[in-house]
């Protein structure tokens, strides 16, 4: 057994250099300190996507993306197919955990300064990562047709034609029309399965290959530490401890699925009727109410300019200035790491506070 | 360090608790691997219950309707009237009664389509023709597929 | 000619064709919209006037020449002019075309022709042939100037606005006083579930007033015909009802056959305290403790109770097994179907016969208990599902707990070696 092993890398490393990688693996460590806790929700959030990726093909063999049929297939899948039920509401689940491991990643990246050089197209392709998981999230809600997602995403999409110069074609991009019909479900179908999985492939490989190539960064108040006590740099080596680590919270994540899909599996609700008025409280998923209830604050008119338009270009901008951050903190000095700093809590409690009541409310209904 | 009293005995209890250890975690992975991959393989098999086309569906047997009689089918959610004609043809159409949701059945003696409830008359081509029923009935294509009469939705405009 | 006389010619002649063209409207109109008040008002409404609309002019009915601007001969004995018709003349009047089968073929073939016929045998008819002109005349019920067709939802005699047409003089005491008939028959319809269906639901074939008591012809239906004028809806109740021992029994009491336990008016949506011998029962009108009609009473009370009672419970399973999350909308489709053998029984009590009634309760039992069946066998599976997720929490401990082990012995060993090498480097 053992020499199929060797011969087996033998044959690898002649052709692939496999002996460099296993060195490189071997080498690979990650640092120890009071922080280090959160290194482990970028493999969390990469964990969870491999989740969604396979039980997304589970479901593609039995989901039709048809305003006729998708329903149906939904409920076929949530009642007739084996273990149906447990695919679809994984599937769900691990979608809403995967947002919320991706914000809580980039936050955490965010108040360690992990951005810094030389790490700055990391975090810029983690951002867009972000971004196409949000997409993912909006595009994968409306495929069940049922009442909710539909209107939600009739507002989501309406959003985006307050866009200046480029909404109107935007909402017609998005939504296949002019309105939300089949040809939008077929649309968000093809961005789901097709689109974002390619996109997201190549970042996430750029992503990782980035973070392989520079490692873990320290924030710098353990640097400092470390660099006053003059001892040595604590390091964990990646394998096996970190990888065991990394395992057991993946067991963890496992289990907690597990457990939301026997015991609050999540709902089906009731068939999309484009033509029946929208419900009381239509409202998008968790991850964008941030924005949506900002919105509804904003008055109708600012000035002179409409005040979607504004709130929609505000979100914009911040959104970008929040993508080039690692080139606006570039400057060293304490007053910047605390405006920094500042800022970044000011983000998190503004999402905290326009996303929490909402959420809680409809939770408690 | 401390001197192991028997560092023979400490070293073969800890190949033993090693040992042991190893099979827990190898038989505890080989089972959660079993009880993930379970699910997945037996969901991929599928189901008995076949076709879910809400847009089609088997309504019966050619054997089954004698001419000039209907029977009740399920339609999706909802149900669907499938009528022998004297003259050996089908037709189909949505069971629900356009005026206050009720059932409809086919009346042979009349032929004509009736709705218990409050006495609506539907002709064999599912329009509305007598009583409180404001809309025709919504209609529906009829195939024989061998043995089989699949009723089928028709298509929007 | 020179150009600039051709072109005053042909202005000239524009003005002499305008002004005959004018000459040939309506005279009567032009004048009228320019006068004030009564003299006005119907001119406001008349471009509406469907017979407005067709071409006629107020001559059409009121006589006179409608083709020439002085007054004096446009209103003139001569030329037929009547003025306002009396109210005893206004049916006639109407009938003159609207009886005139060939006269309305030009206009709308499909339009009857013998309201005038009904008319003469309706209550409103009958009276005003004695003299009475407070009874309801043609003007009366479709307007005066504002004639609609009756598919118009602005017409006063659109189905949907019947009810509210016939209450203008229904309601009045004052009005009604003479005839000493109620005026509370608004009023009880407004409380009925017809209503709720017009009024509510804006359902265009729910009974109003002309539904019962005919239109043209309208009057009370007669005791004994009453029954045939509810079934033509209620098509099963009457049958039911024809079979049943109460309709010889209601006939020799001279009792209407469904008003004597709906009403007639004031039909509310029946409950099932309407039947049996408790509170709020109508069997107990008549029927005593003791006697035939009230065992039967209380057994076809009792099963309907009983199926409400299977139904309830096979409700709550699949409430229940829904909110555990299962998907169970197949078994309340179902359940949709166990429903209409209530309705059904509901029905059935018209034979005044338990056995047809416990028939049909018998068959929703068998339905309820099948969704009952389905409900519980959700809730099997969900315990299914919650045993299964805790043998896997159970592998997925096991393995946490063997990976903790094994992190530990690792990282015990990795101590020891960096153990090793620091106190050789010592």
């Amino acid at each position: 057994m053992g020499s199929l092993g060797q011969v087996i890398r033998r044959w690898l490393d002649e052709r692939f250099g496999l002996e460099s990688l296993l060195q490189f693996a071997k080498k690979k460590t990650v640092p120890v300190h009071r922080h280090s806790v959160w290194y482990y929700l970028g493999g969390m959030t990469l964990f969870l996507f491999v989740i969604q990726v396979l039980t997304g093909i589970l479901l593609l063999l039995y989901y039709r993306p048809s305003p006729n049929e998708a329903f149906e297939s939904v409920q076929y899948i949530m009642t007739h197919v084996k273990f149906g039920w447990l695919i679809r509401s994984v599937h769900s689940w691990a979608g809403n955990l995967m947002i919320l491991t991706a914000f809580l990643h980039m936050f955490s990246v965010y108040f360690m300064r992990a951005y810094r050089k030389p790490r700055e197209l990391t975090w810029i392709s983690g951002m867009l990562l972000l971004f196409l998981a949000l997409g993912f999230g909006f595009s994968g809600y409306l495929l069940p047709w049922n009442t909710l997602a539909y209107f939600a995403t009739k507002v989501g999409t309406e959003m985006a034609a307050q866009v200046p110069l480029i909404g109107k074609w935007l909402l017609v991009f998005l939504r296949g029309g002019e309105e939300v019909t089949g040809a939008t479900l077929t649309r968000f179908f093809g961005f789901h399965v097709a689109v974002l999985p390619g996109l997201t492939t190549i970042l996430l490989a750029l992503h990782l290959v980035l973070v392989q190539k520079f490692g873990m960064s320290v924030p710098e108040s353990v640097e400092r530490q470390w660099t006053a006590t003059g001892g040595q740099r604590r390091e964990m080596p990646f394998f096996p401890n970190f990888a065991l680590r990394d395992l057991m919270g993946w067991y963890i994540a496992l289990g907690v699925l597990g457990a939301l899909a026997a015991l609050m599996p999540w709902e089906l609700g009731v068939k999309a009727d484009p033509f029946a008025s929208a419900p009381a409280g239509i409202r998008p998923e968790w991850y964008f109410l941030f924005a949506f209830e900002t919105l509804k604050f904003i008055p109708a008119k600012i000035w002179f300019i409409d005040g979607e338009v504004l709130g929609v270009l505000a979100f914009g901008i911040a959104g970008l200035l929040w993508l080039l951050i690692p080139f606006l903190d570039r400057k060293p000095g304490e007053r910047w790491r605390v405006f920094f700093l500042g800022l970044g809590i000011f983000v998190v409690v503004f999402m905290a506070v326009t996303t929490l009541p909402t959420l809680i409310a409809s939770l408690m209904k | 360090m401390t001197m192991p009293s028997h560092p023979v005995a400490e070293e073969s209890r800890a190949k033993s608790r090693r040992r042991f250890m190893q099979v827990v975690l190898g038989s505890g992975i080989v089972a959660s691997i079993v009880s993930f991959l379970y699910p997945a393989l037996r969901y991929m098999i599928p189901p008995t219950t076949g076709e879910l086309g809400s847009d089609t569906v088997v309504a019966g047997n050619a054997k089954e309707l004698r001419a000039n009689s209907g029977k009740i089918f399920k339609f999706g959610s909802k149900p669907g009237l499938l009528i022998r004609l004297r003259d050996g043809s089908y037709r189909a159409f949505s069971a629900t009664c356009t005026h206050l949701n009720c059932n409809v059945q086919y009346r042979a003696d009349m032929q004509r389509i009736w709705c218990a409830c409050h006495n609506g008359m539907f002709d064999l081509n599912g329009r509305n023709v007598s009583g409180p029923p404001p809309r025709p009935l919504e209609d529906y294509a009829v195939h024989l597929r061998g043995e089989d009469i699949v009723v089928q939705r028709k298509k929007a405009g | 000619m020179n150009m600039q006389v051709r072109c005053w010619f042909t202005v000239l002649l524009a003005i002499l064709g305008c002004s005959a063209f004018a000459l040939a409207a309506d005279q009567c109109l032009l004048c009228h919209q320019m006068l004030e008040g009564k003299l006005k008002t119907p001119t406001d409404t008349w471009a509406e006037d469907i017979h407005g609309q067709k071409g006629l002019t107020c001559a059409a009915c009121h006589g006179g020449d409608a083709n020439t601007d002085d007054m004096m001969k446009a209103m003139s004995r001569a030329a037929g002019f009547v003025g306002k018709p009396a109210r005893s003349r206004i049916p006639r009047l109407c009938a003159r075309c609207h009886s005139d089968g060939a006269f309305m073929r030009e206009y709308n073939p499909s339009l009857r022709t013998d309201q005038l016929a009904q008319y003469r045998t309706s209550v409103h008819g009958k009276r005003l042939a004695a003299g009475d002109t407070k009874a309801a005349v043609c003007s009366d019920c479709h307007s005066v100037h504002e004639i609609r067709p009756a598919s118009n939802p602005l017409s006063t005699v659109h189905p949907l606005k019947v009810a509210e047409t016939c209450a203008r003089c229904h309601v009045n005491g004052e009005y009604m006083k003479a005839y000493k008939i109620p005026t509370d028959q608004f009023a009880g319809y407004q409380a009925s579930a017809h209503y709720a269906a017009m009024a509510n639901r804006g359902d265009l074939s729910a009974p109003t007033c002309s539904t019962c008591h005919g239109n043209h012809g309208a009057a009370p239906p007669g005791v004994a015909s009453v029954e045939n004028v509810c079934s033509t809806c209620h098509v099963f109740q009457a049958q039911l009802f024809d079979e049943s021992p109460h309709k010889k029994a209601f006939a020799a009491m001279n009792l209407a056959a469904c008003i004597a336990c709906h009403s007639n008016h004031r039909i509310v949506p029946p409950t099932d305290a309407m039947l049996g011998t408790g509170p709020g029962s109508i069997c107990l009108n008549c029927h005593v403790e003791g006697d035939a009609g009230y065992a039967k009473a209380a057994q076809m009370s009792q099963s309907i109770a009983e199926l409400e009672k299977a139904l309830a419970n096979s409700d709550a399973i699949l409430d229940r097994a829904e909110r555990s999350g299962m998907e169970v909308s197949q078994p309340k489709l179902e359940q949709g179907e166990a429903r209409e053998n209530l309705i059904k029984a509901r029905v059935n009590i018209h034979s005044f016969d338990p056995a047809k009634v416990a028939g049909v309760v018998a068959a929703g039992k068998k339905l309820a208990a099948k969704t009952y069946r389905a409900g519980r066998e959700a809730l099997r599976e969900r315990d299914f599902r919650r045993k299964g997720l805790a043998i896997s929490l159970i592998t997925i401990l096991v393995v946490l707990f063997g990976l903790r082990m094994k992190l530990r012995s690792i990282e015990a060993r990795q101590a020891a070696q960096a153990d090793e090498a620091n106190k050789d480097s010592l």
